[in-house]
């Protein structure tokens, strides 16, 4: 799958788990260019994106994302096309 | 269907003014945000305000035993204690072995420790979480023989705090353990979540760990089910009595019988719980009955059922009727039944009753029914289990009252008996349960736990009566109680006035206010003071003082005693 697909549709589940039709995220963007990005939401992030793709993150990876570029990095890793 | 975590949150945005605000205080060892949330979402759903204050993280032991914290600076309602199994286990690992022997043991102490100040120093109510199973594999299934290992001792301390709570009338647990054993442990925990977060609730279980907890919420609320109503043909049985014959329904060892076997025994389980079973099939009545009296296999007779409908009417209008004899909510109601046809139409007509969409296959009905989790309470007595005679006996009087045409040769010729006596030990918990199931004839609607009323029967400043009401058909037991609150030395107010439903329309008011008066004049006050307090359900008692000769004030109703004229009834005094 091509990264910005990846991106476009980690993008839709930003708009839908954190309730906010404007949010627009780019590889670039980090939790604090977000507003309701913070820890615990980061969290509900996890695990939609975790459904969405059907893949689980381990503990190290949850942690270590320093911006949206390496989430994605960690989901195209583990899907399979 | 359950709500998901992200649509409860999105319920937070919502407009809570109109609910009923409730304070609830939730202390954990893992990080709770996510519950509270949950929580709080669920709770708009149940039209519930939840206010609640949330303790910083593994703050539990600090919170309880400083008086001056602000967990008693709130003055919760209800407050929830939810110590984890991982925290558990983490405690475990580091008491040396010789010491894993008490280590159950030792934990309920400190939980006794935790309850015993809360409850001396709150008045609420408490719902500890019990233990999720977490098996260390140390010993494998040598654990099970072994007692120092973690598992026996996880088990142990579940089974020990059932019994502490059942000794404690203020402490409820909350079975979180059974939602994992239904979804399994790897729904409800996500590893990689706990170890970079401290919450040991995964996103999908948070939902069901909330509707376990909001049910008893509800329940201590008084929002309870008190009746099912059953449904004949593929549900009670399988077949068609009609069509098939006595002999071919399947129940018992034909065909499919097994499923209708449990599920039989499953709602005979319920009946002996107190809770009303009723029927209402689309059938001829002596044709449907035939199964309940000659079928060797049927474990439902008719002695089980409180009032049996069986026409080629509307179900709605058989459920509108059965209501009418019962005289509880239709919010108390659960419709059994396996034609999605006629449940649509009972959720058209009456939408308060609850509906459950039996799936297809009767195989599952058991599991599913069991999953749904309708019929919480917070109490349970002797009176529950003769719940079903009264009723039977009620639909006697009504049928006896139709040959009548004045009421008061009906009422006289009940013989009517009441028997006044003031709070005592043997009655706490059915005048706690009263307190909790009274919504109709309920002047304030204060609920009342087991430990409230012993508290006001143990204090001088309150004046307690119950009343019981037998007649010739049977005895109905304790059905009305009074609290009185002595403002001074003059004036009386009437804290608790509330009756089941089940004696309306005896004179039963009339007499009790004969008993209050003649009380309060023999003690030398002069004036009662009521009020009323309107909620969803009471309205009919909303002119119950001015009817009964009160006065209204601004606020409330009073009424002097000096002139009160007795008020005609039939009850007489049982000696």
């Amino acid at each position: 799958m091509e990264r910005n697909n990846i991106l476009s549709q980690i993008n839709k589940i930003f708009i839908d788990t954190l309730d906010d039709e404007g949010v627009v995220i780019e590889e670039t963007t980090t939790a604090t260019d977000v507003e309701e990005w913070d820890s615990l939401t980061h969290i509900m992030l996890v695990v939609a994106i975790e459904k969405h793709f059907k893949i689980r993150f381990s503990s190290k990876e949850i942690q270590s994302w320093n911006n949206v570029g390496e989430m994605i990095n960690s989901v195209s890793a583990k899907i399979v096309d | 269907m359950l709500k998901n975590f992200i649509q409860l949150k999105k319920n937070l945005k919502k407009d809570f003014s109109n609910l009923k605000p409730i304070k609830l205080a939730i202390l954990g060892d893992t990080a709770t945000q996510f519950l509270t949330q949950s929580l709080r979402g669920l709770g708009y759903d149940n039209s519930i305000n939840l206010d609640i204050w949330e303790a910083d993280f593994n703050q539990i032991e600090r919170q309880v035993f400083d008086f001056s914290s602000e967990l008693y600076q709130f003055k919760p309602e209800i407050v929830i204690i939810f110590k984890s199994s991982h925290k558990l286990l983490g405690k475990y690992n580091k008491v040396k072995p010789e010491q894993h022997l008490l280590f159950a043991s030792n934990e309920l102490s400190e939980i006794e420790n935790i309850y015993s100040n809360l409850s001396n120093n709150l008045d609420a109510k408490i719902i500890y979480y019990n233990y999720t199973e977490i098996d260390d594999s140390v010993f494998g299934n040598y654990a099970n023989k072994t007692e120092s290992s973690f598992l026996f001792q996880l088990r142990k301390l579940n089974y020990e705090l059932m019994c502490f709570s059942s000794k404690k009338p203020n402490l409820y647990l909350c079975d979180i353990s059974s939602i994992q054993n239904e979804v399994g442990k790897l729904v409800f925990f996500q590893p990689s979540i706990y170890v970079s977060t401290e919450m040991v609730l995964s996103i999908d279980v948070l939902p069901k760990v909330a509707s376990k907890t909001i049910a008893l919420i509800n329940s201590l609320d008084g929002k309870l089910k008190k009746c099912v109503i059953l449904d004949l043909d593929n549900t009670t049985w399988g077949g068609i009595i009609g069509d098939d014959g006595i002999e071919n329904i399947q129940i018992g060892s034909l065909g499919i019988g097994k499923a209708f076997s449990e599920f039989q025994y499953w709602i005979k389980k319920l009946k002996n719980r107190g809770i009303i079973i009723a029927v209402c099939s689309k059938n001829t009545e002596s044709v449907a009955k035939e199964p309940f009296q000659k079928h060797p296999d049927m474990i439902l007779r008719l002695e089980d059922i409180s009032v049996f409908k069986a026409t080629w009417d509307n179900k709605a209008d058989n459920i509108r009727q059965i209501q009418s004899i019962l005289n509880i909510g239709f919010d108390s109601m659960v419709f059994l039944d396996d034609n999605p046809f006629e449940r649509n139409i009972v959720r058209e007509n009456i939408p308060e009753i609850c509906v459950p969409e039996l799936p297809e296959d009767p195989a599952n009905y058991l599991e599913y029914l069991y999953a749904l989790n309708l019929f919480e309470t917070v109490s349970f007595s002797n009176e529950d289990t003769e719940r079903t005679k009264l009723y039977q006996i009620e639909a006697e009087r009504t049928k006896v009252f139709q040959k009548f045409t004045n009421e008061d040769d009906f009422l006289k010729n009940l013989e009517m008996f009441s028997d006044i006596q003031p709070f005592n030990r043997f009655d706490t918990p059915r005048i706690a349960q009263l307190s909790q199931r009274s919504n109709q004839f309920n002047l304030r609607t204060v609920r009342y736990t087991e430990v409230d009323i012993d508290r006001i029967s143990n204090s001088k400043d309150f004046l307690t009566f119950t009343f019981t009401l037998e007649d010739k058909f049977g005895d109905n037991g304790l059905i009305c109680v009074i609290i009185l609150h002595k403002i001074n030395e003059k004036k009386l107010f009437i804290d608790t006035w509330f009756m089941s439903c089940r004696v309306l329309k005896r004179g039963m008011e009339n007499f009790v206010l004969n008993t209050i008066v003649h009380f309060a004049k023999e003690n030398g006050f002069t004036t009662m003071k009521g009020e009323y307090i309107p909620t969803m359900k009471n309205d009919i008692v909303k002119d119950h003082y001015l009817n009964l000769g009160f006065e209204k004030s601004e606020t409330c109703f009073s009424l002097e005693v000096q002139n009160y004229k007795d008020r005609k009834n039939y009850i007489k005094i049982k000696k």
